[in-house]
C-alpha cells in the first residue's frame, strides 16, 4: 500500500537531479566517483595529496543543511532509533560499505549510471537487506 | 587547485540534493524500506533523477582517460561479483534498515545534533574495524 501522504515525487526527483549533477561535476572535473563511503574511508589510510579533497567534500556535505536553510525551510529529520541502535547500525554501515566497496551513492547512483553489473547486485542486496530488516524490526518484533 | 573547489561544491550540491529529496531524513528512508507497511516510494524517484543525469555523463566519460582538467579518470575496474560484494552489501543494508542512515545523509547531518554524531562516530569505528581486519589478514600472508 503506497503512503500517498509522505510520497514526494517532485521534490525527490528534483533532489535526485541535484545529486546526479554533483556526481557529474565530481566525475567530469575531479575524475572520481562520488561514493561517500569510499571518500570517507580513504581518510583512514591517508596517502599524500589525497586528504584535503576528501575533507572538503565532507565539509561541503556537512555544511549543506546550513546553506539549504538560507534558501528554504528544510524538513526536520526524524530519528526514531535510540543511541544503542544508532551505534550498532553505524558499525554495520561502516564495515559493510567498506567490505562491499560502496554504498547508496557509489553503487546505487554512480554504479548503476555506469551500468556496472557489480553495482546492480550490490544495490539489490542492500535494498533487500534493508527491507527485510525493517520488516523484522517493525512488523515482527515491534 | 580547482579540484579542491569542485570537491567542496560537489559535496555541497550532493547534500542539498539529499535534503531536497527527503533522503536526509531517516524516517523517510525507513518509509521506503517498509515495503510491507505504508510504503513511501520516494527513494526510487531520487535514484531516477540522479541516474537520469548520471547515465549520459558516465557514458560520455567511459570513453575518456582524463577529466576535463586533465585529472586521471579513476573509474572502478573490479568486475567480479563475489561473496565479499554481496555479504558487505547485506551487512550495510541491515545497518541501513536499523537506523535509516546511509553514509551520505549521515555526514550531511553531522553538525545537526547528538544522534547523527553518534551514528557517524560508530560508522567511522566500523570502517576502522574493517581496516584493522584487512591489515591483519594481509599480515598473515593471505
Amino acid at each position: 500500500m503506497i503512503d500517498w501522504v509522505h510520497f514526494t515525487p517532485l521534490a525527490s526527483f528534483g533532489g535526485g537531479i541535484l545529486i546526479g549533477l554533483a556526481a557529474a561535476l565530481f566525475l567530469l572535473v575531479n575524475g572520481r566517483i562520488a561514493g561517500i563511503s569510499g571518500i570517507l574511508g580513504g581518510l583512514l589510510k591517508p596517502a599524500r595529496h589525497d586528504v584535503l579533497w576528501r575533507v572538503l567534500f565532507i565539509l561541503g556535505l556537512a555544511g549543506s543543511p546550513f546553506i539549504y536553510s538560507l534558501l528554504g525551510e528544510p524538513a526536520q529529520p526524524v530519528i526514531e532509533a535510540g543511541t544503542g541502535t544508532l551505534i550498532l547500525a553505524g558499525l554495520l554501515v561502516g564495515i559493510g560499505t567498506r567490505y562491499g566497496s560502496g554504498c547508496t551513492s557509489g553503487h546505487g547512483i554512480c554504479g548503476i549510471s555506469r551500468l556496472s553489473p557489480r553495482s546492480f547486485v550490490a544495490t539489490a542486496s542492500f535494498i533487500l537487506a534493508g527491507m527485510v530488516t525493517v520488516y523484522l524490526v517493525k512488523h515482527i518484533t515491534g | 587547485m580547482i579540484i579542491y573547489l569542485t570537491a567542496l561544491l560537489a559535496g555541497l550540491l550532493f547534500g542539498l540534493g539529499l535534503i531536497l529529496s527527503g533522503m536526509a531524513n531517516p524516517a523517510k528512508v525507513l518509509g521506503f524500506l517498509d515495503i510491507t507497511g505504508r510504503w513511501d516510494p520516494s527513494l526510487l524517484l531520487v535514484m531516477a533523477g540522479a541516474i537520469a543525469v548520471g547515465l549520459p555523463v558516465f557514458t560520455f566519460a567511459r570513453k575518456k582517460t582524463a577529466s576535463l582538467i586533465g585529472e586521471p579518470l579513476r573509474l572502478p575496474t573490479a568486475r567480479n561479483i563475489d561473496r565479499r560484494l554481496v555479504l558487505g552489501s547485506v551487512i550495510f543494508g541491515i545497518g541501513w534498515g536499523l537506523a535509516g542512515y546511509c553514509p551520505g545523509p549521515a555526514l550531511a547531518s553531522l553538525f545537526l545534533g547528538f544522534k547523527p554524531l553518534v551514528f557517524v562516530a560508530a560508522m567511522i569505528g566500523g570502517m576502522v574495524v574493517y581496516e584493522v581486519l584487512t591489515s591483519l589478514q594481509a599480515g598473515s600472508g593471505k
